[in-house]
């Protein structure tokens, strides 16, 4: 079952459980370093990422549009119940929480701003790691608050892989302060670093 | 082992409500449900579903604040005011083909989006000919629906959505500011009903004309979400039109066949001529 021969490279990767997927947060300086991270994926990639992006709550965002003209790996805002489909990579809605069901499905809700946001981070990270358990990676970049400190630690409580960006090379470094702080045990990676690094988690087509 | 432990609890806790109070949320979302049981906990001091549960079973004013946690009310006038200006624009020339009319919103928490209804139903002439429904299963919520009163520092917000939706006319012609509340028009709710119904247990109660339900069908499953589906498509009458969330759709639905899209961007869908 275990797919160790697509997992090569990394310290981590070897003996540790398959991926099933990633999670990321992020904030203030958030199109650009999504787009540097996400970017250079090959399309063959196959983990899907599901990210939350704090926006204004007008409820139109090109985020998905930007990202999707620059990426190899489709990009799009998740609808509700939506199956979660292999190297997609599906933006929280404007406005909305998106959560993961435990039958890994995605989900919307409209429920109170958390950490002043709606979607929030800490909502994403802590039901997908309800959901995925230890087959999880969670992902802090840059950031002028501290939502997604306490969801990377729940991913890492169940086993999860926690990654933070190198906050000296953050746009701001408020949100991965915050979760390294919560978090100590979460690795510190640029964007570059990070990339290479999910790729090896990526299963075979 | 602690994780099933839990899911039990928690589906016992959902059972407990339902034996007692008659509200069923086993088909709710769980990751959702779980976060809000999680908020009440806290609340309540429970560290566990069975100790809410206790509470809940043993303590008769410990259920109407829980329901508080476990239905999402927040709304706003004019949520979403591409949505109202499609109402408005493409939805509303066909209904004014209609003598009298029906609308049914359900899920409507506090009113916000009756009020919206009743306000762009007066400026485009078909207020004297509808009957608007409110429903939904919180009775507190209800309760602030049929006063109309909202706090005024949500005003601006509500000014600027209903001027976004194509208002024409002023938002402030419809409510008296005082003591940090606006208190809107009684006139408005003249032909609107406020009701009790629940899409998980009761049945359809009238014929109507359009539909709107949006941001409710996000917090059940899909079984659920069928379900109340199924009531709209019942409850439409012919060509009738189903007005859902901006991240709500048909295409999961086993009833997505009886529909066509009418505003696809909107999610706005009208009921197939052929029943």
């Amino acid at each position: 079952m275990r797919e160790e021969v697509n997992e090569p490279g990394s310290a981590l990767a070897p003996s540790r459980m398959p991926v099933e997927a990633i999670v990321v947060g992020a904030s203030t300086g958030a199109l650009e370093a999504l787009a540097e991270l996400l970017a250079p994926l090959p399309a063959s990639f196959r983990l899907p990422i599901l990210v939350v992006v704090h926006l204004s709550p007008d409820r139109k965002s090109i985020l998905a549009e930007l990202l999707d003209a620059k990426c190899n790996v489709d990009v799009r805002e998740a609808d509700d119940k939506e199956p979660i489909e292999p190297g997609t990579v599906y933006l929280a809605p404007p406005d909305y929480h998106l959560l993961v069901e435990p039958d890994k499905r995605l989900s919307l809700s409209s429920e109170e701003p958390v950490h002043y946001s709606r979607p929030s981070v800490d909502v994403l990270f802590e039901t997908a790691a309800e959901a995925f358990g230890p087959r999880l990676i969670g992902v802090i970049l840059t950031g002028a608050n501290d939502d997604g400190a306490r969801g990377l630690k729940a991913i890492t409580s169940a086993g999860g892989i926690a990654i933070v960006q190198t906050p000296e090379l953050a746009h701001v470094s408020t949100m991965p302060l915050a979760a390294l702080k919560i978090c100590p045990e979460a690795h510190t990676l640029s964007l570059e670093e990070m990339t290479a690094f999910l790729q090896e988690f990526s299963p075979p087509q | 082992m602690a994780k099933t432990t839990e899911t039990l609890e928690l589906s016992l806790l959902l059972e407990a409500i339902r034996g007692q109070y008659h509200y069923d949320f086993r088909g709710y979302s769980l990751a959702s449900i779980k976060r809000r049981l999680g908020l009440a906990r806290e609340r309540f001091g429970c560290q566990t579903y069975s100790q809410l549960q206790d509470r809940v079973l043993h303590d008769a004013t410990v259920f109407p604040e829980l329901l508080g946690f476990l239905t999402v009310q927040v709304s706003e006038l004019f949520r979403d005011p591409e949505y109202f200006r499609m109402i408005r624009e493409l939805v509303v020339p066909h209904l004014k083909t209609y003598p009298s009319l029906k609308v049914w919103v359900a899920g409507c928490g506090a009113g916000e989006e009756v009020y919206s209804l009743a306000i762009l139903f007066r400026e485009e002439g078909l207020e004297e000919r509808t009957l608007i429904y409110g429903t939904d299963i919180n009775g507190e919520a209800l309760k602030k629906a049929e006063a109309g009163i909202y706090d005024l520092d949500r005003i601006p917000l509500f000014t600027e959505n209903h001027r976004k939706s194509g208002g024409k006319s002023s938002l402030s012609d419809y409510y008296t500011a005082a003591y940090g509340a606006a208190v809107f028009d009684k006139s408005l709710r003249k032909r609107t009903v406020f009701s009790d119904h629940s899409l998980v247990s009761d049945a359809v109660f009238a014929e109507v004309h359009l539909v709107s339900c949006r941001n409710v069908l996000i917090y059940f499953d899909r079984e659920l979400q069928d379900r109340a589906i199924g009531l709209f498509k019942d409850s439409l009458s012919r060509k009738g039109f189903l007005g859902l969330g901006a991240k709500e759709s048909l295409r999961f639905s086993r009833h997505a066949d009886a529909f066509s899209d009418f505003s696809a961007g909107m999610r706005i869908y009208q009921k197939q001529g052929l029943a």
